[in-house]
């Protein structure tokens, strides 16, 4: 045991966390350098394209330090966006310790703090790391600074790299084994181990990721989990060396996968507790908790003949995803569907994204909505993510909705504007701290539902790219809430409709009335377009219909070809919904979700 | 002429293409040969024989036959002789059956068009295109609007009592004003026939090149309405019949018996480079080319370059967009006997909708557009067809 280290990567996004796990890597010999590619830990194109690590990865890197002995580091990788915070916090149970990576150029942001925090809150070692130090903005001094004044570490035991360039690589190796202490635990006393993450393999099932506490594993074991009890015999154990690696057995302090012939990944729930069936340890690991949605969307299939094949997509993509829920929905504009719940926004969008483009499917999003909660004066209370249950607004007594609070950091000079966003998205309890010279770190109360509309991005807008957020949610707070439908011809669009402040009914009537006036073409016919609260009107905006299209020309040579372009008119129609009498674009749909300042 | 009523409209319509041109007009993207010669002349007409040929048996008699091009007119005195008598050679014509001509104002001489008159050509349609000197120019014609007003005159002191004058409107830079006073010159000749077309600019002609480089921006949609509707107030007030989207009538029986049986499937045969044929459902149509057209002929084959069978799904479409750009429309009965569908009884009362849009009117068993409905008749058409693909069952699937 004194010969392994559990260590992970943490950084703010886009502070070079996957170029940093490419280059150990590589460092350690693990894969042979022209069979190497950018990213290696992300393997979904999406990862790669955005740039971001969605699912956690785990890699065990062999290493002989200075030291003469051999050592086994294992690099669990975790999800770098905020969506995904609990999976964050999971991975960092498993280990002991932490490299803290901080961008040269950029310096310390919202997330390395948030990061610092929870790796604190494990107690782990935590080893900053300078990297990018051969950028041309690069400013070492400042950052190590911002490390001793707003983190509260030395700064002199920053490690400087540049993980693009392979500089510093060996000097972080040795920190790992130096710095970062051994994992504890003990191979005799019952089994617990931790599982961080799993992952579905179309030919073995789940394939558990773990990190072993105490105890030892083998296959044949009967294995329990311990947050709903049931109990697989175990096929398989085994290390990551890049791929699966079967081994006898794994042990206390050890990272690996099991096999046990668990179904769906939804069977397994990262944060539990793996115990041996026979003789299960007294308590599950600390710091389980259910991966809560906290952003609800429905999706319909733009042709309703394919909801069954939508069905099935959902089905599959569900079989990686554990985190989605969804169960069947109904709308009376957009026919059959599925109402989902996500992590987060990227969530939604990464849900949404790999749906069209691994699955093939054609979607239409509803508008996102949080879960609001409904004192009625018969003593009920609903909670509430889907508009179209809204309650019947004569029983409401009191309607509540979710609050966050955000963290902010960004230079000092946009102070204003961003207050300014926080006032407009509904904030309160602002709190600033200055941590260093030209530095704002700002905290704000705010409603959940005005994140998840536009907030990061105008955040980003308004800061030049030098702001960034994290959150976490706080509690449920009064508000006064009403339901917004949208009209199109008179008949609502359900999935249009959203549960909004009343504060806010009007300006998000107006931005949807005036976005699918954008987004629907012309049509024969007028379309009137409405925002309304009951029976009130809040905004409205009129598509004027063609009153001029027809070809002068037609006759026996014109016939053919005119007929040809009506017949690829009609197949350019495929991706609308008819609402009523009326074609809406799949690209209206999303125009509603997106933000002015898209 | 004799203007008793037509034969049965299910006689089919003869069209021969005249592939000359004396000078290319820029808008112009109908294929012709320019310059050309009287060898060229020649080889067509043999060329032409043997392809009536092809056709002798297939077809029955002819109710009308027209003469188009390119530029008929460049044809001489002896030429155009030829050409009819090859017409008659192969094929049956109709007693008093309408022969149209088109002819270029500047090629409108007493001779030719007595000789015109001498083989019984009863109908010339005039390419006018304007009144006015700058819009010619600019629209590259080798007349004036003195020569226009010439062979008006002309055409009436040959003795032609069925003359139809084309015009064109919507031209950069020209106000509806402007054109008014074009269509009013036009009047002062009291033509039986008008066709107005607003220019259109297609693929493959100068006047394209021209907009691809923004030079000629299409015209807004609200002024294109503005000249629709003008010519059309101006026409009707003038006694005209509007009844089809760019054609006006004196009265119904001069209504272009040969055009209308474009619009509703009646066969028809085109002889020359680039002419379409339609029969029992089947559509052909020649090559562009002259030569390629020509060299296929003397090798004993027919100088096809496409054909297609329309599917049921496209016979209806073509039934929904051909039908409403006439003041006709669509006979509900006729519809309901060829398609199997039964339009009153469109989803989402579309054909109610139109109508209290003022686009359409149910009237005498037929769906008849307004003057508003026929300057959206391609928007109703897919409109309609949309509504019908929808349906399970009793559909009208675009496509094959």
């Amino acid at each position: 045991m004194n010969q392994i280290r559990n260590f992970s990567i943490i950084a703010h996004i886009d502070h070079g966390k996957s170029t940093l796990a490419d280059r150990m890597i590589q460092f350690t010999g693990l894969v042979e350098d022209r069979n190497f590619k950018d990213q290696i830990l992300d393997n979904m194109d999406i990862e790669r394209e955005r740039g971001i690590t969605i699912k956690s990865q785990a890699v065990s890197l062999p290493y002989r330090a200075a030291d003469g002995q051999e050592y086994t580091l294992n690099l669990i990788d975790t999800p770098g966006h905020v969506d995904f915070s609990y999976e964050v916090s999971r991975s960092l149970a498993s280990c002991e310790g932490v490299l803290l990576l901080v961008d040269a150029a950029q310096g310390v942001q919202a997330q390395t703090v948030a990061n610092l925090y929870m790796a604190m809150e494990h107690d782990l070692e935590v080893i900053p790391v300078i990297n990018k130090i051969d950028l041309p903005t690069a400013d070492i001094e400042r950052v190590m600074e911002q490390i001793d004044g707003e983190l509260g570490i030395d700064p002199y035991k920053a490690i400087p790299c540049s993980a693009k360039a392979g500089i510093g690589i060996e000097p972080i190796f040795e920190a790992i084994v130096k710095k970062i202490p051994p994992p504890k635990g003990d191979d005799a006393l019952p089994l617990s181990a931790l599982i961080f993450d799993a992952k579905y393999d179309p030919f073995r099932g789940t394939i558990i990721h773990c990190r072993v506490f105490d105890g030892r594993v083998r296959a044949g074991d009967q294995i329990r989990f311990m947050y709903n009890g049931t109990v697989y015999r175990v096929e398989e154990v085994g290390k990551f060396l890049l791929s699966r690696s079967r081994t006898e057995s794994l042990g206390a302090g050890e990272v690996g996968y099991i096999i046990a012939g668990v179904k769906t990944v939804s069977d397994v729930h990262v944060g539990d507790t793996i115990t041996l069936d026979g003789r299960p340890c007294a308590k599950p690991l600390p710091g389980f908790r259910e991966a809560k949605p906290v952003v609800f969307a429905s999706i319909y299939p733009i042709a309703s003949d394919d909801y069954e094949e939508l069905s099935i997509a959902l089905e599959k993509y569900k079989l990686n995803d554990a985190a989605l829920v969804y169960q069947k929905d109904s709308s009376v504009a957009l026919g059959q569907g599925f109402r989902c719940g996500f992590l987060g926004l990227l969530h939604l969008d990464i849900v949404q994204e790999r749906l069209e483009r691994e699955f093939n499917q054609s979607i239409v999003l509803s508008v996102p909505s949080v879960r609001y909660r409904f004192s009625l004066n018969t003593g009920e209370v609903l909670e509430i993510d889907n508009p179209s249950l809204y309650p019947d607004p004569a029983k409401i007594d009191k309607t509540e909705e979710p609050y966050i609070r955000a963290t902010m950091m960004f230079p000092e000079k946009y102070l204003g504007t961003v207050m300014k966003l926080c006032l407009d998205k509904r904030g309160s309890n602002t709190r600033i701290h200055y941590p260093s010279p030209g530095r704002t770190e700002l905290f704000v109360e705010m409603p959940l539902a005005e994140v998840i509309f536009d907030f990061y991005d105008r955040l980003k807008t308004l800061t030049q790219g030098y702001g960034s957020f994290d959150y976490e949610i706080i509690d449920y707070r009064v508000s006064d809430l009403v339901l917004l439908d949208i009209l199109v011809n008179g008949e609502k669009v359900d999935a249009l409709s959203q549960i909004v402040h009343r504060d806010r009914a009007r300006e998000r009537g107006v931005h949807a009335c005036d976005r699918l006036k954008d987004e629907i073409p012309r049509q024969m016919f007028k379309i009137a377009i409405q925002g309304a609260i009951g029976g009130q009107i809040v905004s409205r905006s009129t598509i004027s219909p063609f009153r001029k299209d027809v070809i002068a020309k037609c006759y026996g040579g014109d016939i053919t070809r005119k007929r040809k372009l009506l017949e690829k008119q009609k197949k350019g129609k495929k991706r609308m919904k008819m609402v009523g009498n009326v074609s809406i674009p799949q690209s209206a749909f999303i125009a509603v979700l997106k933000s002015d300042t898209d | 002429m004799d203007r008793r009523a037509p034969p049965a409209p299910s006689a089919p319509g003869l069209y021969v293409h005249v592939p000359f041109c004396l000078t290319k007009c820029p808008y112009c993207h109908f294929h012709s040969r320019s310059p050309f010669g009287r060898e060229d002349v020649k080889r067509w007409l043999d060329a032409l024989s043997l392809e009536a040929a092809f056709y002798r048996d297939l077809f029955p008699p002819f109710d009308t036959v027209y003469i188009g091009g390119g530029t008929p007119s460049a044809l001489t005195a002896s030429e155009m002789g030829r050409l009819a008598a090859a017409i008659r050679r192969n094929f049956a014509i109709e007693p008093f059956s309408e022969w149209t001509v088109e002819v270029n104002p500047g090629d409108a001489a007493p001779g030719l068009l007595a000789v015109y008159r001498d083989l019984g050509i009863n109908r010339v349609n005039a390419g006018i295109q304007s009144f006015d000197d700058e819009t010619l120019s600019f629209l590259g014609r080798r007349h004036d609007a003195r020569q226009a007003a010439k062979a008006v005159e002309a055409l009436r002191s040959a003795g032609f009592d069925n003359i139809g004058l084309d015009l064109l409107y919507g031209i950069p830079g020209q106000t509806v004003e402007e054109w008014l006073e074009t269509l009013s010159a036009a009047l002062r000749y009291e033509p039986e026939h008008l066709s107005c077309y607003e220019l259109t600019v297609e693929p493959g002609t100068p006047f394209f090149v021209l907009r691809e480089k923004g030079v000629l921006p299409p015209l807004p949609e609200d002024l294109s309405l503005r000249f629709f509707m003008e010519t059309s107030g101006r026409l009707t007030d003038n006694g005209y019949l509007h009844y089809e989207v760019s054609n006006f009538a004196r009265d119904a029986s001069l209504r272009s018996r040969h055009n209308r049986k474009y619009w509703d499937h009646t066969p028809y045969l085109g002889l020359g480079p680039s002419a379409h044929s339609f029969l029992e459902g089947r559509r052909w149509w020649n090559g562009e080319d002259l030569d390629a057209w020509e060299k296929a002929l003397r090798e004993g084959r027919r100088p096809v370059g496409g054909e297609e069978v329309l599917t049921t799904g496209q016979r209806c479409l073509e039934s929904l967009f051909l039908g409403l750009r006439t003041s006709e429309g669509i006979s509900l009965d006729g519809f309901r006997e060829e398609h199997g569908i039964d339009l009153l009884a469109l989803q989402g009362g579309l054909v109610e909708r139109s109508a209290a849009e003022g686009l359409l009117v149910v009237d005498g068993g037929a769906l008849k557009p307004t003057v508003r409905g026929m300057a959206v008749a391609d928007g109703l058409a897919r409109l309609f067809s949309d509504s019908l693909s929808l349906r399970d069952g009793v559909s009208c699937p675009s496509g094959t």
